[in-house]
């Protein structure tokens, strides 16, 4: 056992095993576009980049840091209340994502509102701890829940940017179509700022995505 | 027209596979077939072939929309002039119409085929005529003012996720025309609501006094009932409106031309029109209900209008026509058929009544019912089923 355990750790952080696990995680099996998880929330924070940037960096770090946490208990968990156990972690970890948010980033915070508390019940958690944690070793596993956060999180900024400039003429906050295209007759697409319109803009992706990726198509 | 055909049938065999042109194929038998009635039949099995194909099909109906384009040219300069104090003579509006209006007719047809050929190039189809009337229908259910731009957005949002999403035309779950508008309405409230935007040239400049843009449902979602136009000037349709909705003569004449060649279902019609008459007949009956306090007043007026002045009123009765019929987006069965014409009536009354912030409600009730259209069907078709089942059971 302790001889394994060294021979692990000497592992390099980026092996190709590795690598893998974080391609996959952004694109062949990506939360969002493939395993179609976490919908609800990214409809609802990604009508600015800077709510969504937020949400981002915060779903990584509590698949992060979930899975490591969980890879490491994972011997000692008895499998009948294994859920339960994952639960109280993600909370905690949540609740002091939640904490810092309201410490030093306020009104990102406000506008999240309850979406950082229903990262909780993101199925994306739930779904790496079965499926990766509890059979995997810490390293892999921390890989697998920031790769798979990730993942989730540039869906996000991606759905963002197109409805912010879209829908607000706005990047971060800050005006970017010049006034001068209003002047000729531009206007905001207010359809962007509802969410129905990021249900299609996540539509058009996956369009792509599988357009490009054929074997994603399911028979 | 002979040397036309010979010219093509010159001209095609570079465009057969191995051929020069062989990556246009899709491009050249969409005009080829445009042109002429193809000879194409069935090779294998009995099937028969109807005498006319989609493309004469889809050429109906544009040609059924004609009047209510014309009109919709008349009454956009008819509207024009009286709104600067003039009047003019039937050729100088009908002319000023006509330049204001073809420009967004030129602007949806070229975007929505452009992307319709590109499409059916890059997938090896054939191009699909469906959209030849889409085309048409969108600039017809648009307000005169609307910039070119939103025209070229909205079509190119309705094509390409109203309809190549899906598979391309006869896959559609939504009428793409009204795909369009609703994108319209929700993208740029600006543009497509408001008692400014239905005449050319007011979002400019204020009217003489007396002059008032504001549509039919505009002033009864605004409690105007007054104000509203008798059911003569709705009938003939000089009111603001939306381009091809005014003019309920000519709708109709749209309509018996769908009717006669076999096009437009008759079922869908009639029973849309009988929800129509049914929902306001209801509203009618449940006015009274209402305390008679000065915050119902407005309700309690719209309630009482008469359900004969629901079908003149906006677009119902082009909606209905042009847009409930579409045998692709509609039900298939006969059956199914009356109850998906009689719930589009009742949500478009209901909608339009019930929810101010849309006053257009037939819109979002045919978009509504083209959602549960499959459904509909399925269990009118489970019915048939258990009904022949149950006849087997008793001679048995």
């Amino acid at each position: 056992m302790e001889k394994n355990k060294e021979i692990k750790e000497k592992e390099p952080i980026f092996s190709k095993q590795n690598v893998d696990i974080i391609k996959k995680a952004l694109s062949r099996n990506n939360p969002v576009t493939v395993q179609v998880l976490g919908i609800c929330s990214s409809l609802a924070v990604t009508v600015q980049m800077k709510p969504a940037l937020v949400m981002a960096l915060s779903v990584m770090i509590v698949t992060g840091f979930s899975n490591l946490i969980i890879s490491l208990m994972r011997n000692t968990i008895p499998q009948v209340i294994r859920i339960i156990v994952q639960l109280v972690v993600i909370a905690a970890l949540v609740i002091i994502v939640d904490q810092l948010l309201k410490a030093y980033v306020y009104d990102v915070s406000k506008k999240l509102s309850v979406f950082v508390g229903l990262i909780i019940t993101n199925c994306i958690l739930m779904g790496r701890l079965e499926a990766f944690a509890m059979a995997n070793k810490p390293l892999p596993s921390f890989i697998d829940g920031l790769s798979n956060g990730m993942g989730y999180g540039i869906l996000l900024l991606i759905v963002a940017f197109f409805r912010e400039l879209l829908g607000s003429g706005k990047l971060f906050g800050a005006q970017v179509i010049p006034q001068s295209f209003y002047d000729a007759g531009y206007a905001n697409n207010g359809m962007m700022i509802l969410p129905p319109m990021a249900l299609i803009t996540i539509g058009i992706i996956i369009w792509i995505q599988r357009s490009k990726n054929r074997e994603l198509i399911e028979k | 027209m002979k040397s036309l055909r010979n010219y093509i049938d010159k001209i095609k065999p570079q465009f057969k596979k191995g051929g020069k042109f062989e990556k246009l194929h899709s491009t050249f038998d969409a005009f080829e077939t445009f042109l002429f009635v193809p000879d194409k039949v069935t090779y294998k099995g009995a099937h028969i072939r109807d005498a006319i194909d989609m493309k004469r099909t889809m050429s109906v109906v544009v040609f059924a929309l004609l009047p209510a384009l014309l009109f919709g040219m008349f009454n956009a300069g008819y509207l024009y002039h009286l709104s600067i104090g003039e009047t003019a003579s039937l050729w100088k509006n009908l002319l000023y119409g006509a330049t204001e209006i073809m420009p967004i007719v030129a602007v949806s047809y070229i975007t929505g085929l452009a992307i319709e050929f590109i499409f059916a190039q890059y997938r090896g189809h054939e191009v699909n005529e469906g959209f030849l009337v889409s085309g048409m229908l969108i600039p017809l259910i648009l307000p005169v003012s609307i910039p070119l731009w939103m025209v070229a957005v909205s079509t190119a949002f309705a094509v390409v996720l109203g309809k190549e999403a899906f598979g391309g035309t006869g896959m559609n779950i939504f009428n793409p025309a009204l795909l369009a508008r609703a994108f319209v309405f929700f993208a740029y409230p600006a543009s497509m609501s408001g008692d400014k935007v239905w005449v050319n040239g007011l979002l400019e400049k204020a009217p003489i006094d007396g002059f008032s843009g504001a549509t039919p449902l505009g002033l009864a979602m605004t409690g105007q009932i007054n104000n509203i136009p008798d059911m003569h000037t709705l009938f003939f349709g000089f009111f603001p409106g939306s381009i091809g909705e005014t003019s309920k003569l000519a709708i109709l004449i749209g309509a018996v031309i769908l009717i006669i060649t076999g096009i437009g279902s008759l079922r869908i019609m009639l029973s849309a029109l009988a929800g129509g008459l049914a929902m306001g007949f209801i509203f009618n009956l449940l006015a009274p209900a209402f305390a008679p306090i000065p915050e119902n007043q407005i309700l309690i007026n719209y309630f009482s209008i008469s359900p004969i002045m629901h079908l003149l009123m906006g677009g119902f009765l082009f909606g209905i026509v042009f847009m409930a019929t579409d045998p692709v987006s509609a039900s298939q069965t006969n059956t199914g058929k009356i109850i998906y014409g009689f719930l589009v009536g009742i949500f478009s009354v209901m909608i339009r009544v019930f929810n101010p912030a849309y006053p257009e409600g037939v819109m979002l009730a045919i978009l509504l019912m083209n959602t549960f259209a499959p459904l509909i069907d399925h269990y009118v078709v489970q019915a048939n089923i258990s009904k022949r089942l149950k006849r087997i059971n008793i001679t048995k």
